[in-house]
């Protein structure tokens, strides 16, 4: 892994919403990199900018002027097909809400990513027992999230967000639904594939401890970063 | 991937088994309309084609008066002038390509064996009529060439005459009265059935000719010649013969118009069919509004469903679905649903057509292409319908369809 080199860059990125006078700038000119390997924390008040911040970094949302590039491409000018193809491909996703399709398996949830690369139904399912069995849910393959607890539906999304191998892990508050104890958990496992899978990683949370976990935390505050700092832990 | 999605659509079908058969109700009633008035009119159509050939196949009819046109049959400005025998001595003997002709005269006469009575269509004939209406005898023999001639008091009755007066028993020998005049019974014909038209054609009494001509009628005239073609002769051919052996024999000058009409039993067989033909298509196409309704149901729907799955939608663009990923599944949703309406419907269709061809006895006919017809249509309309409620689906923001509750 290529020290210093940029997997996301914003240069001079704004986001802004409305006409005229009743214009809103989420976004007002953020400069940011993220490097390959990282394990950063966006926090922020809401209203700061961060979760504009988080949708552009997935590639789910463009800025209105500046430039965003992941993985060295312009990803803020590709339409969405082409966005929808980068998502596919190199990044995850962990959500708050777990979004998990109900009344589908824990397996066939993790699989879902696959079909939309053209994956063989045989080789899905290898893999997804496979990513399964990384977030430690051996024997929970053919439970719908309902059979589920909180901390376990979110496994299976963290299952379903790196069953790709994807380059960037997005979780936006992906603890905000659990209790302390399954928080330690899910949070202990982020760190673990970021150590092991080299996994980037960009989390979103209003938690200070949860932050903690992170070796970088960015603040947003009124569209711009307000502070960037290496954590104690890791420095 | 397709068959995954097809998999998928049933499964959600399957999770709203409730809604989904409200939805196909529209689709199932508008096929199974359809299919059932197309099957019943074509089972029809077949009735009326072999009721008309029961009449006889390549069968002229001969009759006096002017053919059928403005002021009908006959006419109104003349008196008509009655077929006679030097008629049928005509045609006898110059006309070649004829099977069989035979004269008729006919009328609905009361028939009375012992105390019992019976009105039936009485015909006076020669022995060449069998023949030329192609019916058979079960027992007994036919008018002998010196009967008709002299005009003896013999006849030949229908099944519905012989059940009226003996049962299943044997009426040959016996003698029944017909108006004032009595006749010997000589032979049974063979049972034919109701027409379409719900007419007894086992109600019949035929007797000579000239039995009928002096006894009955009072006069020389024949009502009717039939003239029953050869296998090597179509009647379109004979026709013309006909028509001009009859206007030699009654001279008629070429300037007039014959004062006599052929009727073509094969046309009026292809005109009856083409006329029941024209009616199922547009009771068909009736019915065919009802799948537009129900087409609209299965839109209705489906916008539900797009609605609903909103989060859905927005979880799998997030992973990396493309837009026309989300259009095809819901599009494949919408045309799994309506076919399964289409192949119900054709299940019932086909049994409401079984059951009135039973209650009308009519022959059972359905036709595999109308069915592939109505299962290609259902599917259309399912994609129809559905197109609009996917891209709907497809075209949403992922990020809006996240956050939607």
């Amino acid at each position: 892994m290529a020290a210093g080199a940029a997997l996301i860059a914003f240069d001079k990125v704004w986001k802004s919403y409305g006409q005229g006078e009743a214009k809103v700038h989420a976004l007002a000119g953020v400069d940011l990199a993220i490097r390959r390997g990282e394990f950063v924390a966006i926090m922020g008040p809401s209203g700061s900018g961060k979760s504009t911040a988080m949708n552009i970094i997935g590639c789910l949302d463009t800025p209105t002027a500046g430039t965003y590039s992941f993985m060295g491409v312009d990803a803020g000018r590709l339409d969405r097909n082409r966005r929808a193809m980068l998502r596919n491909l190199y990044v995850g996703f962990v959500f708050q809400g777990y979004n998990l399709l109900a009344r589908t398996t824990a397996a066939e949830n993790v699989e879902l990513p696959l079909i939309y690369r053209g994956v063989a139904a045989r080789e899905r399912r290898d893999l997804a027992m496979q990513a399964l069995a990384e977030v430690g849910l051996v024997g929970r393959e053919h439970h719908t999230p309902a059979e589920l607890s909180g901390g376990q539906q979110q496994r299976v999304a963290i299952a379903r967000a790196i069953v790709t191998r994807p380059t960037l892990l997005v979780a936006d508050e992906p603890t905000g639904n659990l209790d302390t104890a399954r928080t330690h958990e899910i949070m202990e496992l982020l760190t673990r594939l970021n150590r092991e899978l080299g996994l980037t990683i960009a989390m979103v949370t209003h938690e200070a401890d949860v932050a903690e976990y992170a070796e970088r935390t960015i603040r947003f505050l009124d569209g711009h970063v307000a502070s960037d700092t290496m954590s104690m832990e890791t420095a | 991937m397709i068959w995954e999605t097809v998999r998928l659509s049933l499964r959600s079908i399957r999770r709203n088994v409730l809604r989904s058969f409200l939805t196909l109700l529209g689709i199932v009633i508008g096929v199974a309309a359809v299919i059932a008035m197309l099957t019943i009119g074509s089972g029809t159509t077949q009735k009326v084609k072999a009721d008309i050939s029961k009449l006889g196949s390549n069968l002229l009819v001969v009759r006096a008066g002017r053919p059928a046109g403005p002021g009908g049959p006959g006419g109104l400005d003349q008196v008509v002038r009655p077929l006679a025998e030097k008629d049928l001595a005509a045609l006898a003997a110059h006309l070649t390509g004829a099977r069989a002709i035979s004269p008729a005269s006919q009328k609905q006469l009361r028939v009375i064996f012992g105390t019992e009575s019976l009105t039936s269509g009485v015909t006076g004939t020669d022995s060449a009529y069998l023949d030329a209406r192609d019916w058979k005898l079960v027992s007994g023999r036919p008018f002998s060439d010196s009967e008709t001639r002299s005009g003896t008091g013999v006849c030949l009755i229908g099944e519905t005459v012989r059940q009226q007066f003996f049962g299943a028993g044997d009426p040959e020998g016996e003698i029944i009265r017909v108006n004032r005049t009595s006749c010997k019974i000589i032979g049974l014909l063979e049972p034919k059935g109701y027409t379409g038209f719900g007419q007894d054609q086992d109600n019949v009494v035929l007797m000579p000719l000239h039995a009928f001509q002096r006894r009955i009628a009072g006069n020389r005239d024949i009502d009717n010649i039939y003239i029953a073609a050869d296998d090597r002769t179509p009647t379109s051919e004979l026709q013309p013969r006909v028509e001009d052996i009859l206007r030699d024999a009654r001279r008629i000058t070429p300037d007039r118009e014959s004062d006599f009409a052929i009727r073509d039993m094969t046309q009026i067989a292809d005109a009856m069919a083409s006329a029941t033909t024209t009616m199922t298509g547009m009771l068909g196409a009736v019915a065919g509004v009802s799948l537009l309704v129900g087409g609209i149901g299965i839109m209705n729907i489906m916008l539900v469903s797009v609605t609903e799955r909103t989060r859905e939608i927005g979880i799998r663009l997030a992973i990396g679905a493309h837009e026309k990923h989300i259009l095809i599944q819901f599009l494949v949703e919408a045309t799994v649903l309506s076919l399964l309406g289409g192949i119900i419907g054709i299940l019932i269709g086909l049994a409401l057509a079984g059951l009135a061809s039973m209650t009308l006895t009519i022959p059972f006919a359905p036709s595999p292409a109308v069915i592939l017809l109505a299962v290609g249509f259902s599917a259309l309309i399912g994609m129809v319908f559905g197109f609009f409620p996917a891209l709907r689906g497809a075209r949403l923001d992922p990020i809006d369809a996240l956050r939607h509750e």
